[in-house]
């Protein structure tokens, strides 16, 4: 994965809309969050492989960006996205990596299944 | 260390044998005691992705796997099972179908030991699930074929819960194989094994008691 270029990500987010696609989204603190720090409050959220097909696609802000996608009738969106790729296999996978390398937020969008 | 019929150890992510628990499935091997080590996924939700990035999310898996590979090796263990579960998902498999999942291990292997998490005291929620599945699945056999049941817990509240660990084993002998297997997991462990490295160049206490004994609680029914 590399930096987000907005443009580039823009018009591969622009590729996959009218389509059926796949997604993968997952926000994360890391399942020892609050065993390294007592009291904080953990959340997060994770979705894989659920079939969308959205009209329209942005990326807005600096870096870390906020992808949104507009459905047909409801909407999806991720924020502190930081890295993307299109992978060997067509499918756009974006994430947000923190300072430490650490993944705080996954958003995939593929044509094909993900694995399992 | 007893010499045992069979040891079966059983967590849910690549690695979590390698901090606490290779040193002793490394001196088992070296014992001629047949070690399995059931792996329940292959760490696939892992956040260390490294910034600039070295995998992906959809990557990660694979190298995990090599990982998980390259630890067995370093033990000597060459009884590996994959057994294809999702990372952050056991907590939400069928309860039934965990408890088989491990009762269809001891019908197989009838081990004499089972090394796996203490449910409730093991933070993350894969390590409890597993440790439920696995004392679940010994309670349900006949007192006079349990086998024994050794559990590694580490919650911040373990010792005012349980107390200290009442199994201590001497791994002084396999050092290198129990470094080789934390260096591994090189994904997720390279950051910590620099400090470690230095710590034990230092002959910092704590860093070579960790790296010579490794500690257990046996679970009792």
């Amino acid at each position: 994965m590399e930096l987000v270029q907005r443009d580039q990500l823009q018009s591969l987010i622009d590729s996959f809309a009218g389509k059926d696609v796949y997604i993968h989204l997952e926000t994360t603190n890391g399942s020892y969050a609050a065993h390294f720090q007592e009291g904080f409050f953990n959340a997060g959220a994770f979705i894989r492989n659920i079939v969308v097909n959205y009209e329209l696609g942005k990326v807005a802000g600096d870096s870390p960006h906020r992808i949104g996608l507009k459905l047909p009738s409801g909407w999806i969106y991720a924020q502190g996205i930081t890295h993307y790729e299109l992978d060997e296999h067509g499918r756009l996978l974006m994430a947000g990596l923190g300072p430490d390398g650490k993944l705080a937020v996954a958003f995939e969008i593929s044509e094909t299944p993900f694995t399992y | 260390m007893e010499k045992e019929r069979h040891v079966l150890v059983i967590f849910p992510h690549p690695d979590d044998e390698a901090f606490g628990v290779s040193g002793t499935i490394a001196t088992y091997i070296e014992m001629g005691v047949p070690v399995t080590y059931a792996c329940l996924t292959l760490g696939e939700m892992g956040r260390n992705l490294g910034n600039p990035p070295f995998a992906n999310r959809e990557t990660l898996p694979m190298i995990r796997k090599k990982e998980l590979q390259a630890s067995a090796d370093a033990m000597g263990l060459t009884d590996l099972r994959m057994m294809g579960l999702r990372d952050k998902t056991v907590e939400f498999e069928d309860d039934e179908k965990m408890v088989k999942l491990v009762a269809d291990l001891i019908e197989e292997l009838n081990p004499s030991l089972i090394i796996s998490f203490y449910p409730g005291l093991s933070v993350h929620p894969d390590h409890d699930a597993t440790g439920r599945a696995v004392v679940e699945a010994i309670r349900r056999m006949s007192e006079s074929e349990r086998p024994k049941l050794y559990t590694i817990a580490f919650d911040n509240k373990t010792v005012e819960v349980i107390g200290h660990p009442d199994v201590h084993h001497d791994v002084s002998g396999v050092t290198e194989k129990k470094l080789g297997a934390m260096n591994a997991h090189a994904s997720q462990t390279v950051w910590m094994m620099e400090d470690m490295q230095k710590r034990l160049d230092a002959e910092d206490a704590d860093a070579l008691r960790w790296l010579k004994t490794e500690h257990f609680y046996t679970y009792t029914f």
